[in-house]
């Protein structure tokens, strides 16, 4: 049995472990369009800040592919798919036959239509070449000022990095709040505030309208609202969008991710998608949509590897969630925090003095997202009581009263969380 | 593989097993030493839950499906090929704090007393028995076989 993976990062390397727990003997052949061996893309923003050398963006020791006889193919791109035929075929030539097929293309960084995008000195920060050629510039030329266009999770990592690197930066973002996909309107201001302590300038509701050369490089933008700012780069932070156009061309059914259920099986047979490309269950929001974080990348690549040698382990779903920080104070997401108030029962403390807040979102007893700023000790009991949904009636008051222990969470479930996840009581 | 098992009715809430963790984690492995010189930059990777007259002690639980190697962006988080055991490579660790988002007993600590690692059990690598169950005075802590349908 031959299985093909498109694609070598988090989910690929996901798959790959888990067909080796369950199989020595099917042949796996990775394609990956960049010469890299596997390397962590979250980690690129701690190379930007000079916080680790290159050596440390490996994922996996440099053993990994023999380790797990696996066959690389670098350097070349799967220009098509053939469901019916079971073949792929590459920008190289080459063609490919497979038994099981994954596609874990990943996301391509969104680049808004803008006057000048393709100067010298504009970047996207998604791979490892994008970060590499960011590091050149700011070698040889001289950068001091740079504008960040997006305020989401992408663009504020960027920023911090940037700013570590003693560079001044300015963010522009569209929406009204920077980080507004996961943070509600308090832990948004509180971001903004620390990151204005720090000497970043932010512009909300509003966008880079053009972006202007001197000499053949950036040399500033102007704003929407007709502000014109000098800097001497612009990175473009929007976000991701799922590299699905292979999927699509093959007849497969494709929102905005490709769509899969539990197996992260595709609607072609012997055919999966997993990852940032996929449209895979997200169980607080109880339906399918890509959510492009790492940990969600990993585990569907690990199902869909399993499922593709015969070991069904069905998918719970996934659930969305992020770290950030700013200027040293961390922030969370968990699940659905920014839920409004209103709909949803919320519960959140404010200590502004010691950049502390705390928002917690429940329906019908059950904690559906919470949001953590600068106190984030053992968030991760939060994220299993939502992930398991765990009915806190009875232990609302400690559970609520930022008291985090095991001691608060329900009988049954804590002797499952003291035996340890997956092994059962 | 052997896990520590908790026994919540024979803890003291005595604290011991957090010095030994200290003390075993440090370079001199002595405890006045590890107290007077290394204190400023070690952590117990073990921590005693309390509540009134309830406690017990908690370290990483060993989950067959770990949550934090599934989340870790660095490689750090990983399960070592000679004991099985779930452990932070810390060279590796970037201080990103995925891992204590997802781990749902909490067990996970940010160690901000050097550089930003992520603190967790590590089963005292290779050792016959951790030492905060080998210096358990009540039994509260024991070191077992147990798989999938273990008992304990």
């Amino acid at each position: 049995m031959r299985i093909v993976i498109i694609g070598n990062s988090a989910t690929a390397v996901g798959a790959v472990e888990s067909i080796r727990q369950h199989d020595q003997t099917a042949e796996v052949l990775i394609i990956s369009e960049e010469p890299h061996m596997i390397y962590s893309r979250p980690l690129l923003s701690h190379y930007l800040a000079g916080e680790i050398d290159r050596s440390r963006l490996a994922y996996r020791g440099a053993d990994f592919y023999i380790k797990h006889h696996v066959t690389a193919v670098l350097e070349d791109r799967v220009i098509a798919i053939e469901p019916d035929a079971h073949r792929v075929h590459t920008a190289s030539g080459a063609e490919y036959t497979y038994d099981k097929l994954l596609i874990a293309t990943g996301g391509q960084p969104i680049v808004p239509p803008t006057p000048g995008q393709g100067l010298e000195g504009v970047f996207t920060m998604t791979r490892l070449s994008d970060a590499e050629r960011l590091l050149i510039y700011l070698r040889t030329h001289t950068v001091r000022h740079v504008v960040v266009v997006g305020g989401g999770m992408i663009g504020m990592k960027v920023t911090e990095a940037l700013v570590k690197r003693g560079l001044g930066v300015t963010m522009v973002e569209l929406a009204p709040l920077i980080l507004s996909a996961a943070l509600d309107r308090t832990a948004s201001h509180m971001m903004t505030g620390l990151l204005q302590q720090g000497g970043v300038n932010i512009y909300t509701e509003n966008s880079v309208a053009e972006i202007g050369a001197q000499d053949g490089h950036v040399a500033g933008v102007a704003l929407k609202d007709g502000q014109v700012l000098p800097c001497d780069s612009v990175i473009f932070g929007v976000g991701v969008r799922p590299n699905a156009d292979l999927a699509r061309q093959a007849g497969l059914r494709v929102n905005r991710g490709i769509v899969v259920d539990e197996y992260m099986r595709t609607s072609a047979p012997d055919l999966y998608a997993a990852g940032d490309v996929a449209e895979a269950y997200d169980l607080v929001v109880d339906m399918n949509r890509t959510v492009a974080i790492w940990p969600n990348a990993y585990r569907q690549g690990a199902i869909a590897g399993a499922h593709m040698v015969g070991v069904s382990r069905p998918d719970k779903g996934g659930i969305a969630m992020n770290t950030v920080e700013a200027m040293g104070v961390p922030a969370m997401s968990i699940g659905y925090g920014n839920a409004p108030e209103g709909e949803y029962e919320v519960v959140a403390d404010l200590d502004a003095s010691r950049h502390t807040y705390r928002r917690l979102v429940l329906k019908e007893n059950r904690l559906i997202g919470a949001i953590l700023v600068g106190q984030i000790d053992r968030a991760g009991i939060y994220t299993g009581l939502i992930r398991n949904r765990i009915d806190i009636s009875e232990h609302r008051r400690n559970l609520l009263s930022g008291h985090l222990s095991l001691l608060s969470l329900p009988d049954q479930y804590r002797k499952h969380v003291v035996r340890g996840v997956g092994i059962e009581v | 593989m052997k896990r520590i098992v908790i026994h919540e009715e024979y803890c003291i809430g005595c604290h011991l097993c957090e010095i030994h963790c200290l003390v075993q984690h440090s370079s001199s492995k002595d405890i006045i030493k590890a107290y007077r010189t290394e204190r400023s930059h070690l952590m117990p990777r073990v921590m005693v839950e309390e509540s009134g007259p309830i406690s017990f002690a908690l370290q990483c639980r060993q989950c067959e499906e770990p949550a934090c190697i599934e989340a870790c962006i660095s490689g750090a988080m990983h399960r070592d090929e000679r004991t099985g055991a779930v452990i932070c490579d810390e060279s590796k660790c970037v201080g990103c704090w995925m891992c204590i988002m997802v781990c749902p007993a909490g067990a996970i600590r940010q160690n901000l007393l050097g550089t930003r690692i992520a603190s967790k059990c590590d089963l005292c690598y290779g050792a016959d028995v951790p030492a905060c169950v080998a210096h358990c005075p009540n039994e509260a802590l024991t070191y077992e076989e147990i798989g999938e349908e273990g008992e304990a």
